[in-house]
């Protein structure tokens, strides 16, 4: 809502030093947000002139110019303002390009040191031969709009000022607009008597309601017909709940818009159009009222607001026809429909350059309503804005009283006596307020003669009663017409607080019970993050949009092979591409790592933890419950079928070296080795014991990726990504990943950490080197040797794999090392060999095992 | 024969100056030892198997009576000189040949390489675990909830009216079909609910997690961003509690000399409903009033859709922007460096911010 300086000064004691600037800091009190300033973008001197002389003169380009003598000062008057190229007789000598003026015209001078839109500056120049002393405007040059070619001859405005005559003044110009945000439970700040109470309250000064200056005449059985015949209201609420109808005729169709009229309109971000659709925004910026003007020659029969019909159309206004919904709410004649209610008005009843006659339409529509044709037909408007937050009931009459006065003001219109008037006035809500409510919610004591004083400012009609318990007194309050926002005690508490001022709100520091911090999940998650972070990898956070196909290659860490998981598609994506959520974190990441690669970053490992979206059988819920209620039991069990698992996943990604080369130092690669690593590492972490097996994923490197698994349950993999993928991702060869699930990595953390003694006894070492079949697990052999060595095993490592010389064909030796220790005594060499002669002979059992 | 021109001149045991005159030449040449080998040498050579002190004391059991005594004292002392002299040099030489060690391993530190790689949280997470610690710290605890939301808990329970504008001004993400009634969660606001239905009342919860709106990429704008989310629950609580904590967090967050502001806002699920501005002293270009967030007392219909009667409890509620807040306090100003995942932008922070 942009508010003219002036419009405001209309209806409230608005300081004469005040601007837009000061005007907002002090609206921002009660709640009106500061968006914007407007102004014209003219700076004196642009005076009236009258042309003296006009001497056409033809030029060797083909140009016909006219050499102008204009006088800038009133008859008899030398000049008073100085400046370069400012001609002290008070007569400019000044080229003219347009020819659509003659000798004694007014016209507007745009004298040297003016500066116009543009940040164009004037100033005398010379052109065709002559010293040009400044510049005869035209209404573009102005910033007011396209107008004709010419420039701008007063008399056509209905204007004959003395010459010198400031323009800015004269033509409205040296008003500024403040632009504020209005939210939307406050319809009727959308007009500039809703702004000036508000302005009102936020100041303490006097308020002067510019409604309360106008009196329709009651209504009559003269009017236009009008019926309101609703016959499906949603939720029951009448679409129309009242219409008011007002004639006038014999208008001028060629009457133009007052030049006041039209620059506030500007400031409020209204193009002027014609004087009657000029004359409805004006009264709806002035009153909140929305109103549209039907040309009365072009309407049949009586007016019906009613729902549309089912494949009904209708052109509006903007050309467009329009294919109407049955919940759309029409105004019609015999004709069919003239409107589409509260939204836009049709083409075929329109204002025009002939219009002699009018209908003004004032009326009151179902909010919901006009809410969803709005939408539905994708056509916010002025008046739909305004319908959609709802208008005060009590001022449709007034509005159309006004629109007719101004009608017959300006464009020598006659009244018609018939006043239509139908609808029945929605009940008000009566709202009973305890005197100590406001205290008890905002925490600050507030007098009852306070918020009795808030009460009554803001129009509504108070009555007082006592509690017959503990007679404490309360406020029965009957809210005004205007604010259709205020229901429930709590709406008047803010009042109370808003109008008195938040800045008397103190401040206390509530104590809640003792919690117990962070969950066991949390701490763990935020346990792994920091401890990655320590690994060497770096944080990131990719969205969670992807293509369906790369969620397909992913997969999901627990159901990827067969890549049947069902995954969230959205409605209405940014980029119909990434139109899925992930059901993987690898892909955002990857993507990730290509942006740091491609800027140069070859060595990167990253991380990310987050939430992936798995959708069970069925996504969603039909049907949601209504508000201020809470759900059974078996709703909102209901809902939660609906909404998609969304655990959270770890994903890691590795490419290039591992460190930064220097001096004594050459850092390796990064391998498939480093996620599984970094897997086990995380484990650690939490606590569980995570298993390595041999594994496969079609993303990754068919003979180098691990399935990470938690008590037999597959929570992940990790390895080389495909060499052929990381090709078509254009990202380093090599590049090992990892993901998994970090909701069940989690879960296995024990919830208490069994200590076992440190045994302070020595220890024996072993080495045990075994040859074994090429396909045999490394990690499965260490199992074997770890169940057979018993319980004085302490340790097992592989510290070795050979292949060659030696070897047979097909097999490889697994060197590990051992370490045995008793708790209780002094371990004998022979002891230890035992237990490993153990293990050996487990592992031959198990696998065909040689002792090398 | 053998040739004896090489070897020391015999030194008998009885013969004092002979002895003496061994015994310097032993102590000579320790001296002249010039390092650790050079001594070890001189060793050999002076108390050695065939060192002319080492014949000499041999020969002690073929001297008369009469001699032994003298030449056994003589010989004891002489030895007493010597193995204190070498100790001496050893310790001597032994110190220097330390102190040339040191020095010629002398490296030039300045030219040490990390050999681990530098890792990095990523401070929009940062912030949040932050947020969290302050909000523990007061007895708090930290709430979560699904990202894909229903449209009951973000909107409906909240008390969006079905045809509200301000349901229309969300920008909302919605899930295929249209009657799944899911949304992508437009603030962490549902949690509020999620929370009150699982803990009932008093409910002290603070909610950082993901949002999303339809906006595009840019400067100032993200798809997907992060909110803080506070509720408190409880008999009594006012609008005083609710400026008491915010403030009391603004001070943890900003500094003690930041201060908060309230003005009057609309919010469907709070009322009264504030917007909340913060004075932020160590802002670029000097301290200023920002915009931090949203807050209110919880709506009557918010408590009852979760179960909680208004008449018994109060509550109130805040939301804020992680990003924005990151881009404040820490001078980011642009919001793709929080977006892109360039290594260059998270590791600029250490492990707190």
């Amino acid at each position: 809502m942009r508010i003219p300086l002036s419009w405001l000064r209309q209806y409230t004691q608005l300081p004469a030093e005040a601007t837009a600037e000061s005007l907002m800091a002090d609206l921002v009190k009660v709640g009106l947000e500061e968006e914007d300033v407007h102004r014209f973008e003219l700076t004196g001197p642009i005076v009236v002139g009258k042309v003296l002389e006009k001497t056409p003169e033809e030029h060797s380009n083909g140009k016909t110019i006219n050499w102008c003598q204009v006088q800038v000062v009133p008859d008899g008057q030398t000049q008073v303002l100085q400046g370069d190229g400012i001609d002290p007789s008070g007569v400019q000598g000044v080229v003219c390009g347009a020819h659509n003026f003659k000798v004694g015209d007014k016209v507007i001078v745009t004298l040297p040191g003016a500066i116009l839109p543009g940040n164009f500056h004037i100033a005398a120049r010379k052109t065709y031969g002559h010293t040009s002393a400044g510049m005869i405007a035209s209404e573009a040059e102005l910033g007011l709009g396209a107008g004709h070619d010419g420039i701008v001859v007063l008399s056509e405005w209905g204007l004959d000022p003395e010459p010198g005559t400031n323009v800015l003044s004269l033509l409205h110009l040296d008003d500024e607009a403040a632009e504020i945000n209005v939210t939307p439970d406050r319809g009727y700040v959308l007009s500039m008597r809703g702004v000036a109470r508000e302005y009102s309250h936020a100041t303490g000064t006097v308020f002067s309601d510019p409604a309360e200056a106008i009196e329709p005449p009651a209504a009559n059985s003269e009017g236009w017909p009008v019926r309101i015949e609703d016959t499906a209201p949603i939720h029951g609420n009448s679409g129309a709940t009242r219409f008011i109808a007002r004639r006038v005729y014999d208008i001028n169709p060629q009457a133009k818009t007052p030049l006041w009229m039209s620059a506030r309109l500007r400031l409020a971000g209204i193009r002027p159009v014609s004087l009657a659709v000029d004359i409805t925004n004006y009264v709806m910026l002035e009153l909140g009222q929305p109103l549209h003007c039907y040309d009365a020659e072009k309407l049949h029969g009586d007016i019906v607001v009613r729902r549309a019909y089912a494949d009904e159309t209708l052109e509006t206004l903007d050309g467009k026809t329009r294919t109407l919904h049955p919940e759309d709410l029409l105004i019609t004649d015999d004709s069919g429909p003239i409107g589409l209610a509260g939204v836009m008005g049709g083409l075929a009843t329109e204002v025009g350059e002939a219009t002699t006659e009018i209908l003004i339409e004032a009326a009151n529509f179902d909010p919901v309503s006009i809410s969803r044709s709005q939408r539905r037909h994708r056509l916010p408007s002025e008046a739909s804005k305004r319908n959609a937050r709802g208008v005060d009931w009590a001022i449709a009459d007034k509005a159309a009283q006004r629109v007719a006065e101004l009608l017959a003001e300006y464009a020598g219109g006659t009244i018609d006596a018939g006043v239509t008037d139908v609808g029945e006035q929605p009940a008000s809500p009566t709202i009973r307020l305890r005197a100590d409510y406001p205290s008890n919610l905002i925490g600050h004591d507030y007098t009852e003669d306070q918020i009795n004083q808030v009460l009554v400012e803001l129009g509504a009609h108070v009555s007082q009663q006592r509690d017959d318990t503990d007679g404490t007194t309360i406020f029965v309050v009957i809210p005004p017409s205007w604010r259709t926002d205020l229901a429930i005690p709590e709406d008047l508490v803010e009042e109370v607080a808003r109008l008195i001022g938040y800045s008397h709100i103190p401040s206390t520091l509530p104590v809640p019970p003792p919690g117990r911090g962070l969950t066991a999940a949390q701490r763990l998650r935020r346990q792994v993050s920091n401890a990655l972070a320590g690994a060497g990898l770096v944080e990131t956070l990719s969205y969670p949009f992807v293509s369906e196909q790369r969620n397909k290659l992913f997969g999901s860490v627990d159901e990827h092979t067969a890549a049947t998981q069902s995954m969230v598609k959205l409605a209405n994506p940014i980029s119909a591409e990434f139109g899925w959520l992930r059901t993987t974190i690898l892909p955002g990441l990857l993507e990730t790592l290509h942006r740091n690669v491609s800027r140069g970053f070859r060595d990167v490992a990253l991380f990310e933890s987050g939430l992936v979206f798995l959708p069970g059988e069925r996504i969603g819920s039909p049907q949601i419950p209504p508000l201020g209620i809470r759900p059974s039991a078996t709703v909102l069990a209901d809902i939660e079928t609906g909404i998609p698992a969304q655990p959270h996943r770890l994903a890691a990604v590795f490419a290039g070296h591992v460190s930064q080369p220097g001096p004594g130092h050459t850092p390796r690669m990064f391998d498939w080795q480093d996620p599984i690593g970094i897997a086990l590492d995380m484990a650690d972490v939490v606590g569980a014991e995570l298993e390595v097996r041999q594994g496969s994923h079609q993303a990754f490197h068919p003979g180098r990726t691990a399935e990470l698994v938690l008590e037999d349950q597959i929570i992940g993999y990790a390895g080389e990504l495909l060499p052929k993928l990381l090709e078509d991702l254009d990202l380093p060869q090599r590049t090992a990943a990892l993901e998994l699930d970090l909701d069940a990595l989690v879960a296995a953390a024990p919830s208490v950490v069994e200590a076992t003694p440190v045994a302070a006894y020595p220890a024996t070492y072993q080495d045990v080197a075994l040859v074994v079949d090429n396909d045999i697990a490394a990690s499965s052999v260490q199992h074997t040797l770890q169940k057979a060595a018993g319980a004085l095993l302490e340790h097992i490592g592989l510290f070795d794999v050979y292949a060659g010389q030696g070897i047979a064909e097909g097999k490889k030796s697994l060197a590990f090392n051992l370490r045995f220790r008793a708790p209780d005594r002094t371990l004998t060499a022979d002891e230890a060999s035992q237990a490993r002669l153990a293990a050996i002979s487990a592992a031959e059992a198990e696998f065909g095992a040689v002792l090398r | 024969m053998t040739d004896t021109s090489n070897l020391p001149p015999e030194v008998s045991p009885a013969d004092e100056a002979a002895v003496t005159q061994a015994v310097e030449a032993a102590l000579a040449a320790f001296e002249a030892a010039e390092n650790l080998d050079e001594l070890k040498a001189a060793r050999i050579a002076h108390t050695g198997d065939n060192a002319p002190l080492t014949l000499a004391n041999r020969m002690i059991g073929r001297l008369d009576k009469s001699q032994k005594a003298d030449a056994g004292k003589r010989m004891g002392q002489a030895r007493g000189k010597i193995n204190k002299a070498l100790a001496s040099r050893e310790t001597q030489l032994q110190a220097e040949h330390e102190a040339r060690m040191l020095v010629e391993e002398t490296v030039d530190v300045t030219a040490a390489v990390r050999r681990r790689r530098h890792g990095a949280r990523h401070p929009l997470e940062l912030l949040q675990e932050r947020a969290a610690d302050i909000f523990v710290g007061m007895g708090w605890e930290i709430a979560e909830g699904p990202e894909v939301e229903s449209e009951w808990y973000n909107f409906d329970a909240l008390n969006f009216e079905p045809d509200h504008p301000a349901r229309e001004m969300q920008d909302t993400f919605f899930v295929e079909p249209a009657d799944s009634h899911l949304v992508l969660r437009t603030h962490t606001s549902p949690v509020q609910i999620r929370a009150m239905l699982e803990r009932g009342a008093p409910t002290y919860i603070l909610v950082p997690g993901k949002t999303f709106r339809t906006d595009e990429l840019d400067a100032t704008h993200t798809p997907v961003f992060h909110q803080l989310e506070g509720l408190a629950v409880d008999k009594g609580l006012t609008m005083a509690d609710l400026r008491g904590t915010l403030e009391y967090f603004a001070t943890s967050m900003f500094g003690a000399d930041a201060a908060i502001r309230l003005r009057p806002n609309f919010f469907p699920f709070t009322e009264p409903s504030a917007e909340l501005d913060v004075w932020y002293p160590n802002a670029k270009g000097g301290p200023q009033w920002v915009e931090w967030g949203g807050c209110g007392m919880v709506h009557p219909q918010v408590l009852r859709a979760a179960g909680i009667d208004p008449d018994v409890y109060s509550g109130f509620a805040f939301g804020m922007g992680v990003e924005r807040t990151l881009m404040f306090r820490n001078g980011v100003t642009d919001m793709h460096d929080m977006i892109e995942g360039d290594v260059r932008f998270s590791t600029q922070f250490g492990m707190e911010i």
